[in-house]
């Protein structure tokens, strides 16, 4: 039995070896703002290109993904602010984030014990959770333009104008950070996708991937083991 | 003229070939407009919505002939009244006929993305097909003319047809059918350019209208409906017509490099995750560095 240092109560079981990773509230969270992204990146893409057209009406049709996108949207904006309240305070950068990247390279060619300690998260994911708040901010407002166009008076057009290219160029690059995030968790590193389903991971895992949590894990009096 | 006129050459958000493309050399249709002509008596903006059946909306009145600031989706043709006051003090009353343009290049088609939202027929009508719309509204942001409106009710967007059912009967539109000064005319592109310089230089040569010329404006192409100007070096005088109209500078940009810039980031991607993972395959745990039945964990 655990408690989370995220939020300060759910206790959860977690069975004998295993470190809880992600709290119920971190998990609900997490599939919240994955399943609308999922739908968002597919709608979004049908609207894209011809090519994809049809994502739209295998959705339901065109006018429905056109008239569904936005609020969709609302509710992955929703994640992002609640991604934000619980795990800002824990991507910070620091000294090690710096040389993780500096390190990259034995990372991509999976030599971890090469690679300076990371702790909760390590550089790559801080990327990714600020790339999602910078840019989930950016579809957000050109987003709202996108949505009533019709209101935007022509002297403003210029909203318009810039809307379009801030929407799709922002779309394109939670894209890049999408695929790798879905590689990582669910490809290369064994055991993510299920930390993220059921909470808990391997001590192993930590020891391997996270060494500088799993030191920090040790020390604490409040220990998850 | 037949329904073989109605062939589509160029078609929003389609994969693959447009059926129409190259396949006939019909002539350019065109509206003529003579501003010199006009009277402002709004004929043709009740033909319009008697033949198109557009229901009736609100007026506005603010002391002038303009009962309406701009078109709206169920007005499609609208008389802009400008009062001009030229140098030695004269008046000027110009008055425009405002709808869509039509153009050659049009901005509305290359921004949708709905597979036949919005076609241009060989004969260059540009026309909306509501029942293909998604009511996205990239064609008003793709418009450089203002003229796309959306529909609140049915959520889609309307603009005018240049009649095409009437066109394709070999009719007129409903608005030049209507004015009751000749200053409206209609054929194919090649004799409405004929007729606007002869009347251009008309005006220049024998009305003291030394600016006097016709509106058609390269930057899109050209478009399906011209003007006889008064004064063709200050189009902006007639209700804000643009001088250089072109489709906007970040439509063309979001419509070309960008996707293709973000096409090719994103197949990169995914073969460069792909390659990634036959090369390094999935990270190194501590069971893969253990003899085999020895690595259970404590």
């Amino acid at each position: 039995m655990t408690t989370s240092a995220a939020t300060g109560h759910v206790p959860q079981h977690v069975p004998p070896g295993h470190i809880l990773r992600y709290t119920f509230r971190e998990r609900l969270v997490h599939w919240l703002a994955a399943l609308s992204y999922i739908y968002l990146l597919l709608t979004g893409l049908a609207f894209w290109s011809p090519w994809l057209f049809w994502l739209a009406v295998f959705l339901g049709g065109a006018p429905v993904s056109r008239m569904l996108h936005p609020w969709i949207g609302l509710i992955f904006f929703a994640g992002i602010v609640q991604m934000f309240a619980l795990w800002a305070s824990q991507m910070g950068v620091t000294p090690v984030d710096r040389e993780w990247f500096g390190a990259i390279g034995h990372y991509i060619r999976n030599e971890d014990e090469d690679m300076p300690p990371a702790g909760r998260y390590n550089a790559g994911q801080k990327l990714l959770f600020w790339g999602f708040m910078f840019f989930g901010v950016l579809l957000l407002l050109s987003g709202v333009v996108l949505w009533f166009p019709e209101y935007i008076p022509w002297n403003l057009r210029v909203l318009r104008y810039i809307a379009v290219l801030v929407h799709a160029s922002s779309a394109m690059a939670t894209i890049g950070l999408f695929l790798i995030h879905v590689y990582m968790g669910v490809f290369a590193e064994r055991g993510a996708i299920d930390s993220v389903i059921h909470g808990d991971v391997t001590e192993e895992f930590v020891r391997r991937y996270h060494p500088g949590w799993y030191k920090e894990l040790g020390n604490s009096s409040t220990s998850r083991k | 003229m037949s329904q073989a006129i109605l062939r589509i050459q160029k078609i929003s958000g389609h994969a693959g070939s447009v059926p129409g493309e190259d396949t006939q050399r019909e002539p350019t249709l065109c509206k003529l407009i003579d501003t010199t002509t006009c009277i402002g008596c709004k004929a043709c903006e009740v033909a319009c919505m008697e033949w198109n059946d557009l229901p009736f909306g609100e007026t506005v009145f603010g002391n002038t002939y303009q009962t309406m600031p701009e078109t709206r989706w169920n007005y499609w043709n609208l008389i802009l009244f400008n009062e001009y006051e030229r140098e030695d003090g004269t008046l000027m009353w110009l008055m425009r006929k405002n709808q869509c343009m039509h153009c050659a290049d049009p901005g509305c088609l290359k921004a949708c993305p709905s597979d036949g939202a919005i076609v241009q027929y060989t004969n260059g009508i540009v026309d909306f097909q509501q029942a293909n719309c998604i009511g996205c509204g990239y064609c008003i942001t793709g418009c450089p003319f203002n003229i796309p409106k959306f529909n609140q009710e049915t959520k889609r967007v309307y603009k005018c047809t240049l009649c095409t059912d009437r066109v394709s009967e070999g009719l007129e539109p409903a608005c030049i059918k209507s004015c009751p000064t000749g200053c409206l005319h209609f054929g194919t592109k090649e004799d409405m350019r004929e007729l606007a310089a002869t009347r251009a230089t008309q005006l220049r040569e024998h009305y003291n209208f030394p600016n006097a010329g016709v509106y058609d404006p390269p930057g899109v192409g050209g478009t399906g409906v011209m003007y006889v100007l008064h004064d063709a070096t200050q189009p902006e005088l007639y209700g804000g017509l643009p001088r250089d109209p072109h489709i906007p500078w970040s439509v063309r940009l979001w419509k070309g490099p960008l996707k293709w810039l973000g096409n090719a980031a994103m197949i990169g991607g995914l073969i460069g995750l792909v390659v990634h993972y036959l090369r390094f395959g999935p990270k190194t745990r501590d069971e893969d560095l253990e003899v085999p039945h020895e690595g259970a964990q404590p």
